[in-house]
């Protein structure tokens, strides 16, 4: 059982898409990333994904990068992390985290599982890592019962689309663009078209992600997403302070067009 | 190719590129269609005639194989008098075995169709091979390089610029090599559908690992044939410098089925590997997934990448091919590390003692000999990889020893 399927049929009973707001974890400072994610979590993300910091994000694009780099150079630690995923719980909002697979390979991955579950974390995304190599994943997943959410991406076949449905739990994640992360001033005309095969594979919750920076940008995706995942745009609004402000337009914007469930 | 260079060994990876527990595919989604269709072609590719014949006459015709064995006597005076063979890739075009990778997949780029083509580098060896390989085959070319790597390999980037390609110097992270390959990876993600990444080592995602040795097994074939011609018998030990391991890994697979010849590895030591300060992996390293394979790695306990650190930037990397996983797992192939001074020390030894200048990177392979010349005596028998020649290093030479003009 999906511990984020509560999330999705929430809004489904808003017939809305979700929220879900991206930052790093200790950015700008571990103390700093929780009140921001608090903040996130009151102004309107029904979800928040906490970012794992790592020396090497190859699908980061700059904004995110720099946070993370930033993030290292104050010293964050790995088991920094599990406070930041407390602290969301603690506001009452629900946390996944978003980590490159070598540091929960470091960690240990039962261990990872473990210590993330007790911390109130309902799930992990997992950029790097494919259901094909995810073996020790899925055992550790399981016996913590966190959601373990994939990825796909418009060049996906339909048999890895398949491949990654059955493997994932709680949502997919759908990449709209062929590229790193960074907001775009036009959402992908590619991302309608692979939630719709995505569709034929899955009735899962599907959250879209990759350049999204505005309300009117969410309004677009939420015609046809479960949920709207904005990261880069959040990294931008700490150093704006207009994090609130973000988070209001852009749950504004989940709401003005009803979803397909 | 006659010879088989690509022909399937038993020593290829699983069908998803697993060495062991090693290799594979750690990377986002959105590049397996890519490393899928790569994989696909090379399979055809590997036994088809018609592009074994290609391969092998961009081989002969333009990178000048077969490369030459030359022994080096007076070197190996100072190697407890053992002797030691030289195989001389530095007499290949472009000055380094990196033509070999390059010309095979350049070659498969224009059997996908397509039409640009980018890569890392470190040293500008693999930048300037692949540059020239786009300029023979009329491919658009992009190469990342750190900006560190762009100081101290200056006529590297005039050369790539001179034949064509556009030189991005990388200003993150740590601004070597792996940040190159960061670079060029966010690069290939948004770009995969007409841009082909040709990565330069035998690491990354399969089926690098398996396709790039293969196109480096040449030097092994080569180097096998040639030394039982010469010295009437096979090395008791094949040396060759690891930073990503693709010279070694080609010439490690001429002898790998024949269990009298000792497969020796010399990685960066830098500054010592009692320091934080070198890049010796196999060495000192621990299994993490970095750039798309599971394989050892430099990292913290946090699993944060460690900088690496090496006087030549051609080894200056903090991960290492999966394969090379394997061979120190399984005992076949043994590792050891190289200081920048011992390096420098043997760069030095070889120019003057038998008027060959290595590239930096070599000289660590020549720094083993010396060492292993020692422990096998008189009768002992080393063949020595000479991955590349060493004009790109004349900066580095002149700080290290002081060669400028006194003014």
């Amino acid at each position: 059982m999906s511990r984020l399927s509560s999330v999705f049929s929430a809004c489904r009973a808003e017939s809305r898409a979700a929220l879900i707001g991206y930052l790093p974890a200790g950015y700008p400072t571990v103390e700093g990333s929780k009140d921001v994610l608090r903040t996130m979590v009151s102004s309107g993300c029904d979800l928040v994904e906490v970012g794992l910091p790592f020396s090497d994000p190859v699908m980061d694009g700059p904004t995110i990068q720099r946070a993370a780099e930033q993030a290292l150079r104050g010293g964050f630690r790995v088991r920094d992390l599990f406070g930041v995923v407390e602290s969301v719980a603690a506001a009452g909002g629900r946390a996944v985290v978003m980590t490159y697979w070598n540091p929960v390979l470091a960690y240990g991955v039962d261990r990872f599982a473990r210590d993330l579950a007790a911390a109130g974390g309902l799930g992990v995304i997992t950029p790097d890592l494919v259901p094909d190599e995810a073996a020790s994943w899925m055992e550790a997943t399981d016996a913590h019962d966190l959601d373990r959410i994939f990825l796909v991406a418009p060049s996906s076949t339909e048999e890895r689309i398949g491949l990654t449905a059955r493997s994932s739990r709680g949502f997919l994640y759908a990449t709209s663009v062929m590229g790193v992360t960074g907001a775009r001033d036009v959402v992908s005309s590619a991302a309608p078209a692979l939630v719709k095969r995505v569709r034929e594979h899955t009735d899962m919750p599907i959250g879209v992600g990759l350049g999204v920076r505005n309300g009117a940008q969410a309004a677009e995706l939420a015609a046809f997403a479960d949920g709207v995942i904005v990261g880069s745009a959040f990294v931008s609004a700490v150093q704006d302070d207009t994090v609130a402000a973000l988070t209001e337009e852009l749950a504004a914007g989940v709401r003005q067009v009803p979803s397909p469930a | 190719m006659s010879r088989g260079q690509l022909a399937p060994t038993p020593h290829d990876p699983d069908e998803r590129g697993h060495f062991g527990p090693w290799g594979g595919r750690f990377m986002p989604e959105a590049l397996i269609a890519a490393v899928d269709e790569l994989a696909a072609f090379y399979e055809k590719a590997r036994v088809d005639p018609e592009f074994l014949d290609e391969f092998a006459r961009l081989l002969r015709d333009f990178a000048g194989r077969p490369s030459l064995l030359t022994e080096a006597p007076k070197f190996a005076a100072h190697a407890g008098g053992a002797r030691v063979f030289l195989k001389r890739e530095d007499l290949n075009h472009t000055g380094s075995h990196k033509i070999n990778n390059v010309l095979g997949q350049a070659l498969l780029t224009k059997r996908m169709g397509k039409k640009r083509v980018i890569a890392e580098t470190g040293a500008g060896q693999h930048g300037v091979a692949t540059a020239t390989a786009c300029a023979l085959m009329g491919l658009d070319c992009v190469v990342y390089m750190g900006e560190v790597d762009t100081e101290r390999q200056a006529l590297n980037v005039a050369r790539m610029r001179l034949l064509g390609a556009q030189v991005i110097p990388v200003t993150n992270g740590s601004r070597t090599l792996k940040d190159a390959i960061n670079e060029a990876l966010r690069d290939w993600v948004a770009n995969v559908d007409d841009t082909h990444y040709l990565l330069g080592t035998a690491a990354g995602p399969h089926p690098f690992p398996v396709l790039v040795r293969d196109f480096h097994r040449i030097i092994g074939i080569e180097a096998r044939e040639q030394i039982l011609e010469k010295a009437g018998r096979l090395p008791d030990v094949v040396a060759a410098c690891v930073g990503g391991g693709s010279n070694a890994i080609g010439i490690f697979h001429g002898f790998i089925d024949d269990p009298s010849v000792r497969l020796v590895g010399l990685e960066p030591g830098g500054d010592g590997i009692e320091t934080s300060r070198h890049g010796a992996t196999l060495t000192a390293g621990t299994p993490g997934s970095l750039h798309g394979a599971m394989s050892y790695v430099l990292q913290d306990s946090d699993g944060q990448i460690a900088e690496a650190h090496s006087i030549s930037a051609g080894l200056d990397y903090p991960g290492v091919g999966p394969e090379h996983a394997h061979l120190k797992d399984t005992g076949r192939a043994e590792y050891r590390p190289v200081t920048d001074a011992q390096a420098m020390e043997a760069f030095a030894l070889l120019s003057r003692e038998e008027g060959i200048i290595p590239a930096v990177e070599s000289a660590h392979a020549l720094a083993g000999a010396l060492v292993l010349g020692r422990e096998l005596g008189p009768e002992g028998l080393i063949l020595v990889n000479l991955s590349g020649r060493g004009d790109k290093d004349m900066d580095t030479a002149i700080k290290w020893f002081g060669l400028g003009v006194e003014s």
